[in-house]
């Protein structure tokens, strides 16, 4: 069993550096554009991958987690907030193991 | 409301400081609500309410907390949790990066460095969207209420998690997938590369959970594989135009 708090000081100096270093080293634009693109493409493979089947695993019910999925993306679509679109997914995922559990 | 369009670099330390705090009061609020979700998680990892607040205080990232606390799960290594923080928050790096052009050259390094320890998705977008040179002091403003309510959230969720019913448990676990959708959503909207990427992600990233040969590497693993080859492929197929500002995305 690994120790918790070697786990939180690696992800914590890790997530300083990177956002740390950017600041003080590029004083100038990133010119190559690949690296440009694909940090550009990051954001949204990462947290695509991680939304599903992910998003169906953490409910009690497959369905009511897909349900969330679908109710989320369409709230998200229509630029609904942050804050709103994590309410919607909740809601749904609430009313509907009502019927489902 | 008006404020928001003067020049954030001439006002006082100050005043600066209070505007910052002023719009940090939602992206606390919602921060809030998310990290309960995020303490759920936590939970699952076996991390105690202290440390999940110290945990949250420090990285200060959603996704990239969540995908640790699964490795952690896991029980991964220290270099997996690592690489799995530096492919979760490349995204900083780029975002980082925008930021850096807002700064003015005589500011101090401290200050980079400060403003930069804050960068989240959130304090990101309030920051690049105001004009003229960052003002540090406006992010410091919006860092310390958020920060705090992202902390104590994830507290609460490993706290709340244990005597929660299994219906609330599982309505706000799902609070951070619709947070993941409230970010690449809106870009999918505008940009039909991104659209079709995601759909992609999925497609891919279910096939990896069932197939034998890939269903045996754990989930961080997998994601750090996914993403780095589909993000490395559509960089290749489909270059961002060399023209365009990142930081307006």
């Amino acid at each position: 069993m690994n120790n918790v708090y070697v786990y939180i000081i690696t992800a914590a100096l890790v997530s300083f550096l990177i956002r740390a270093l950017p600041m003080t080293i590029f004083r100038k634009p990133i010119k190559n554009r690949f690296v440009k693109s694909f940090l550009y493409y990051v954001p949204y493979v990462t947290l695509a991958v991680m939304t599903f089947p992910a998003i169906t695993n953490a409910t009690q019910s497959k369905i009511s987690g897909f349900l969330a999925l679908i109710c989320g993306t369409v709230a998200a679509w229509f630029n609904q907030s942050l804050f709103r679109v994590a309410v919607i997914c909740c809601l749904v995922v609430f009313f509907s193991e009502l019927l489902l559990v | 409301m008006n404020n928001w369009y003067k020049n954030t670099y001439n006002i006082s330390k100050k005043t600066a400081f209070g505007q910052g705090l002023k719009d940090g009061i939602p992206i606390a609020l919602g921060y809030f609500a998310v990290a309960f979700s995020l303490g759920i998680i936590a939970k699952t990892a076996g991390l105690t309410p202290f440390q999940g607040f110290i945990s949250s205080a420090l990285n200060r990232a959603s996704a990239g907390e969540y995908a640790i606390y699964t490795l952690i799960a896991a029980g991964a290594s220290y270099v997996e949790v690592a690489i799995m923080t530096l492919v979760c928050n490349a995204r900083y790096m780029l975002m980082s990066t925008a930021l850096s052009q807002k700064v003015k050259e005589d500011t101090p390094l401290i200050h980079r460095v400060g403003a930069a320890f804050g960068v989240t998705d959130e304090i990101f977008a309030i920051s690049i969207s105001r004009p003229g040179y960052l003002n540090p002091y406006y992010n410091y403003g919006a860092i310390s209420i958020s920060t705090p309510a992202w902390a104590l959230g994830t507290s609460l969720g490993i706290v709340a998690g244990e005597i929660m019913p299994v219906n609330l448990v599982s309505a706000f676990s799902v609070a951070l997938y619709g947070m993941f959708l409230a970010v690449i959503m809106p870009a999918a909207r505008k940009n039909r590369v991104v659209a079709i990427t995601i759909i992609i992600c999925f497609i891919l990233s279910y096939l990896a959970s069932v197939l034998p040969i890939t269903a045996s590497i754990s989930e961080g693993t997998r994601t750090i594989i996914l993403t780095v080859v589909i993000a490395s492929v559509v960089a290749i197929l489909c270059p961002r135009p060399s023209q365009e500002d990142d930081a307006d995305e």
